[in-house]
């Protein structure tokens, strides 16, 4: 179907169904008990589950496949966010313009960009894309002021031209009349279920996304990225130039993360410099290391795992933590309490950064890798309960996530 | 002339911050061939080492006032160090105003300790691979030490002032021969600025004039050949890398009273002391520190409004669009070793 072979398009079918029902599946607990802070099922966050997957895909074609490992994709983030958020003002909330224009500022960028940082490789390529983001963000912040309203961040005014308004059209962002904001609750046993027009149009356009994302791993260009990856200097030998297909993986990368900043400011039409920041740029890294560089699942697996559990520790408090252990003896919960105090709330910063070294010195393939472990590890233990010899087979199905 | 004079002067001292960072920085590079993403941390560290410091000499215990009253009609509460107490007011209190000089002496040791455990406890599993796996784990690590920091001394930046003496400005300019105040200084800065150079020089003095040294430059040019001889390079690279972080953690020091510590400042640095390792060329000493000072007066020089009027915001990016260019016409740095990360 569409161009895959039959485990891709299982892949595919089990992505849209799980994006399909993720209002549901991230609501399991009833409102008002205790595990209700677990739950993840509003706009805001689904929304940045997509937003981010997004970002994260096509960073994963640019480091995944080749390779190379870029500081500076925030810097197509706040592009893309800019040139919607401008749309808007100068056209009217119809987000389709402002995404379009989106993508396309920021493949133009991306070009020139890559064209120049590609001329080096490894660890100049690296701080050649940091030095560029770098100085977007600061451009951004000071000369580029009537451009990007410098720190106050740029947003839409009632006194913005917006020619294609007229008295019928809507005032907040919206898809040809559907507001982005149009939420559907839904009450059924005791759980409340939101469902939310803007999520489900980040959500297609992210299955868009993963959709050409697998197709280009499968395709002969993916091959040649993968090539550039294992060996440049003997595909340069046997007369190929590899910069091009090395280029083309920045530019596709560079308007997937305008994709993703125009979509952010699609949600919020509001568009901040420290979009731009390299921090920003950190963050995809974490996303696609933590899920698993180079696959396909991994990066949308990171970026997911990411946003819940910055939302979720970020709610924990000490309260929270004593009211958990309060089963344990006094002093010990006391104890308890204070070290663990440090990795949540505003700690959530250290829990990751620690959480991220521990994925890298011991798990190089991400989160699929530790999960392709477990599920090697399952597999042997039920052979072995079944009284069958240790014939199992490694590796003759390559999960599909691969 | 007072002016260009003035420009080179106020680039010197963020030009040595970038010069000392930078020269860390290589001589991890240089040695044991690593990325190391948490030389920006180690910065920092070194600069909450004066804050830890001097909080440490200024702890005090409370009496009460026999006769003065506060508002509310309690007895009022005198803060005693006990520094003061134990050396009499002149020393204690002069003890305290020299925090920053003093937590040198407090910083080295525990930033060659930190250097060492980094060193052992983590980088040493990363010689083997790849070099975007050891800016990841570093960059992880960075993240991790910045997030202690803050968790122990909060978000906002501590001012740490320098002590009495070096407060206030010199009137530079009539020193060699200008006008009167034409150029004003800050003390602190042409301080930090010497303190700086002092530092550089051991730092080379050590390198060039020990057995040590010797040993270590010749493992940076083959550390092969080295090791055949019998010589334990390892070690010694270990304790290199230690006095690289202690080099990092002492130019925080000392920049405490410039710009109150926070705990992101050291990924404020990082990012720039890369593109100064860069420009000076990967593996060059004498590049880090000649590309250092050179970026920190053509910074501020770019800060003038003269520079301003033709290109605006050029202050801003100048000290990346210096990066790029060198980097795509002379790939090697201003003065890169061949063979030093061509690829």
């Amino acid at each position: 179907m569409l161009g895959l072979d039959k485990n891709d398009t299982k892949l595919l079918l089990i992505v849209i169904c799980l994006t399909m029902a993720t209002p549901i599946l991230l609501q399991p607990f009833a409102e008002g008990s205790g595990m209700a802070q677990f739950n993840a099922g509003y706009p805001d966050l689904m929304q940045r589950f997509a937003i981010f997957g997004i970002f994260a895909i096509g960073f994963n074609i640019l480091f995944g496949l080749t390779g190379y490992l870029s500081f500076g994709h925030a810097a197509f983030l706040g592009v893309g966010s800019y040139s919607t958020v401008w749309m808007f003002k100068l056209l009217s909330m119809n987000v389709l313009p402002g995404l379009i224009l989106a993508v396309i500022l920021s493949g133009l960028f991306a070009l020139l960009i890559g064209y120049i940082s590609l001329r080096r490789s490894g660890i100049y390529f690296s701080i050649l894309t940091l030095a560029f983001a770098q100085m977007s963000f600061n451009i951004a912040y000071s000369v580029l002021t009537p451009l990007t309203n410098g720190e106050t961040g740029l947003q839409v005014y009632a006194s913005d031209p917006q020619y294609l308004m007229d008295e019928t059209s809507l005032t907040s962002t919206h898809f040809f009349g559907l507001a982005m904001s149009a939420s559907q609750k839904v009450l059924f046993l005791g759980r409340e279920f939101t469902f939310n027009f803007g999520y489900y149009f980040c959500a297609v356009i992210a299955i868009a996304a993963f959709y050409l994302s697998l197709r280009i791993f499968r395709s002969p260009f993916g091959l040649m990225l993968r090539a550039i990856k294992t060996n440049q200097t003997r595909l340069n030998y046997t007369g190929i130039n590899t910069r091009p297909y090395a280029l083309a993986a920045f530019v596709i990368s560079g308007m997937y993360a305008g994709l993703a900043g125009g979509l952010l400011a699609s949600m919020d039409p509001l568009a901040g410099a420290e979009r731009m920041q390299w921090t920003e740029s950190g963050t995809v890294v974490l996303m696609t290391i933590l899920g698993g560089a180079g696959t396909l699942m991994g990066p949308v697996l990171g970026a997911g795992f990411i946003k819940y559990f910055e939302n979720i520790f970020s709610k924990i408090n000490e309260n929270v933590l004593h009211q958990w252990f309060s089963w344990m003896p006094d002093g010990l919960e006391d104890a308890v309490v204070w070290v663990l105090h440090f990795f949540v709330g505003k700690g959530w910063s250290l829990t990751l950064g620690g959480l991220f070294m521990l994925v890298v010195i011991f798990l190089p393939g991400g989160l699929v890798e530790g999960g392709q472990r477990i599920a090697a590890l399952l597999r042997r233990m039920r052979n072995k309960s079944d009284g069958k010899s240790a014939g199992d087979k490694p590796g003759t199905t390559p999960t599909a996530a691969e | 002339m007072d002016a260009i004079l003035l420009q080179i002067l106020n680039g010197l001292d963020k030009g040595s911050a970038y010069a000392l960072i930078a020269l860390g920085l290589t001589l991890i590079f240089g040695t044991l061939g690593v990325v190391n993403f948490a030389h920006g941390a180690i910065f920092m560290i070194g600069a909450f080492t004066a804050v830890a410091f001097s909080k440490l000499l200024s702890f005090s215990f409370v009496t009460l006032d026999p006769v003065k009253k506060n508002f509310l009609g309690k007895p009022l509460e005198i803060q005693n160090t006990y520094l003061a107490e134990w050396f009499g007011d002149t020393v204690g209190n002069g003890l305290i105003d020299w925090a920053v000089p003093l937590s040198i002496l407090f910083s080295i040791p525990i930033m060659l300790f930190i250097g060492y455990a980094m060193e052992r406890g983590l980088i040493k599993h990363f010689y083997k691979r790849p070099h975007a796996d050891q800016i990841l784990v570093t960059f992880g690590l960075a993240i991790v030490l910045q997030e202690i920091i803050k968790a122990f001394f909060g978000a906002n930046p501590i001012p740490t002032p320098a002590p009495e003496m070096f407060r206030g400005s010199i009137d530079f300019g009539v020193l060699i021969g200008f006008a009167e105040n034409a150029i004003i200084y800050p003390y602190w800065r042409l301080v930090y600025f010497l303190f700086s150079a002092i530092v550089i020089g051991a730092v080379f003095a050590f390198l060039q004039f020990t057995t040590f040294g010797m040993v270590v430059r010749a493992g940076m040019a083959d550390r092969e050949t080295v090791g055949l001889l019998g010589i334990n390079i390892d070690k010694r690279f270990t304790i290199m890398f230690g006095i690289a972080a202690a080099v990092a953690g002492v130019a925080g020091v000392m920049y405490t009273p410039i710009n109150s510590p926070n705990y992101h400042m050291g990924m404020d640095f990082l990012v720039l002391s890369f593109v100064v390792v860069v420009v000076g060329g990967m593996g060059s000493l004498p590049g880090a520190v000649l590309a250092g000072f050179l970026l920190g007066i053509l910074e501020s020089f770019a800060s003038m409004n003269f520079f301003k009027e033709f290109i605006p915001g050029v202050d801003q990016i100048i000290i990346y669009l210096v990066a790029i260019v060198i980097l795509l016409t002379r790939p090697r740095g201003l003065m890169g070793r061949k063979g030093v990360m061509e690829e």
